[in-house]
């Protein structure tokens, strides 16, 4: 299923459910129902991961193409693989999407004064934004307001950007046929009644679901290890994590901020393979970073929530929401993001 | 005394008692009424703690069957579990110790893996529970299941002991689909 290494000591002896045990004689169709249904019931955590190498968009890509994907925050949703999409056909998806935009603003359903008509949806190809081969090619969706002068012909202003990638997504091709495209994540900036009117003519047109994909603490407390461990040569912001506490009447909110390279120092005493970083590692860093806390605060963070990391890679949000800030480090990122979204969809 | 031994004292007549061992201090209280409203035919005590070890200046009745309980929302209630099972005697863990696990239904909220709870369960060799005692019936089912455990745990049950139970609960554990 991944293509990481499971060790030994993962619990094969252990069940995903004990009535399965009954069915000694199990058909195939059981059998597969059951691994299914394995994959579903949480993310099962690779106990090893690569640390983001940097460059991996291929050579001939210039960087700042993908420039105007950095410093911008990103909704994300998982999205399943879409049927009958072709890339040749944009032209063609443009119209019907600008025709169902121009439709749904006229149903006065979205609440938007001012040039409702004047806009334009444009379907672009991302070139390099892929982890291998395999990944079938991303691509962009703008919709820009069309210039009042037409005797400018200058491009609108962008009203919103939503774009979708897969990057490293084996698992989720291996076991879709050909008809579908895999396109398991999906990136959203602008303003939310127009991502649900593009999502509302993507699901229709290409049977495909959208799913507003969010990230536990445990994962955050992933990025976090990753991103630190990224080697940068100057950092830009610093290393911010902020925690929840449940309590009543209101939640409290505990921010903690450490300078870039004391994190990357801690990483690296915690640090021992180079190249991968496993679960001791990340539950070690994270418990170097409470045991510090509740020492000087004798506060037990790990009774908290993660709620956000914010580090000079990137920053993520427990709703889903995420910023690149580097983009040596993008494919890395969008690989886990990419991960996650996986594991939702199956 | 600071290790908790399984046959250190002797049994009281026709009580069973049980020992929920965890930081979440509501859901213990909810499990524990949730427990004494089951309709059973011995005398259930039952005794909340948040870590062991236990102050050893209270007079308490043998306990026949401990449950640790993980949040798997907070890595502060496994690293307290962790903590407090240095504190059981190995005898115990003959069929008289289980763990549950809570919180596993708001998958956004975890930040404990599932898997780690069941190798801490798996490394201890004793049966892993799962259930979301914030909600009302999960909560009453799962007492139900305590209560049942527990009569076997303090040998109320005929013909059934603490060891039988744990051998039962680990056979259903079978290899997994992967081997097939």
């Amino acid at each position: 299923m991944d293509s990481y290494d499971v060790p030994e000591s993962t619990p094969r002896q252990c069940a995903s459910s004990r009535l399965k045990d009954y069915f000694i004689g199990a058909t195939p169709l059981q059998k597969r129902l059951e691994s299914v249904r394995k994959q579903t019931s949480f993310i099962p955590t690779p106990p090893r991961r690569k640390i983001p190498q940097c460059s991996q968009l291929q050579e001939d890509v210039d960087p700042q193409k993908f420039a105007f994907l950095l410093h911008k925050q990103w909704t994300l949703y998982s999205l399943t693989p879409l049927y009958k999409f072709s890339y040749t056909n944009f032209k063609e998806y443009s119209k019907l999407l600008n025709a169902f935009i121009a439709a749904e603003k006229q149903k006065g359903l979205a609440v938007e004064v001012g040039d409702d008509f004047n806009i334009k949806v444009i379907f672009s190809t991302l070139l390099g934004m892929k982890g291998t081969q395999r990944d079938p090619e991303a691509f962009l969706v703008q919709i820009l307001s069309k210039s009042q002068l037409p005797s400018e012909h200058r491009e609108g202003k962008v009203l919103w950007t939503g774009w979708f990638c897969c990057i490293f997504g084996d698992s989720l091709l291996e076991t879709v046929s050909e008809d579908f495209t895999c396109l398991p994540l999906f990136l959203a900036n602008g303003a939310e009644t127009n991502t649900a009117i593009i999502g509302t003519w993507f699901q229709k047109t290409f049977d495909c679901y959208f799913r507003p994909l969010a990230i536990n603490a445990f994962n955050l407390s992933w990025m976090a290890a990753m991103w630190t461990a990224c080697k940068m040569d100057h950092y830009m912001a610093t290393t911010e994590f902020l925690w929840s506490v449940p309590c009543s009447p209101q939640t409290l909110d505990i921010s903690y901020a450490i300078h870039p390279e004391d994190a990357k120092a801690l990483w690296d005493s915690v640090h021992k393979t180079p190249g991968e970083v496993t679960q001791e590692e990340v539950d070690l860093f994270m418990d170097c970073l409470y045991s510090h806390f509740h020492r000087h605060f004798k506060i037990h963070l790990s009774a908290t929530r993660l709620v956000r990391v914010s580090t000079s890679v990137a920053s993520a949000h427990t709703d889903g929401k995420i910023k690149i800030l580097c983009h040596k480090y993008l494919i890395g990122v969008l690989a886990y993001l990419t991960e996650l979204a996986v594991f939702q969809i199956e | 005394m600071s290790v908790l031994r399984p046959l250190d004292k002797l049994p009281g007549l026709n009580t069973a008692t049980i020992l929920l061992v965890g930081t979440e201090d509501v859901l213990l209280q909810q499990l524990a009424e949730a427990m004494l409203k089951e309709d059973c035919t011995s005398e259930l005590k039952v005794h909340l703690a948040k870590s062991l070890p236990l102050p050893s200046n209270v007079n308490r009745p043998r306990i026949d069957l401990i449950v640790f309980v993980v949040n798997l929302h907070s890595k502060h209630s496994l690293r307290n579990v962790e903590e407090s099972l240095h504190h059981v005697d190995a005898a115990f863990f003959l069929g008289k110790v289980s763990f549950l696990a809570t919180g596993a239904g708001r998958e956004s909220h975890c930040s404990i893996h599932r898997n780690t709870v069941m190798k801490l369960a798996h490394t201890y060799r004793s049966p892993l529970l799962f259930c979301d005692l914030e909600i009302e019936d999960f909560r009453a089912t799962m007492a139900q299941r305590l209560v049942r455990m527990l009569q076997i745990c303090a040998g109320h049950v005929p013909s059934v002991s603490a060891l039988n139970l744990l051998s039962l609960l680990q056979n259903s554990e079978n290899p997994s689909l992967e081997d097939l």
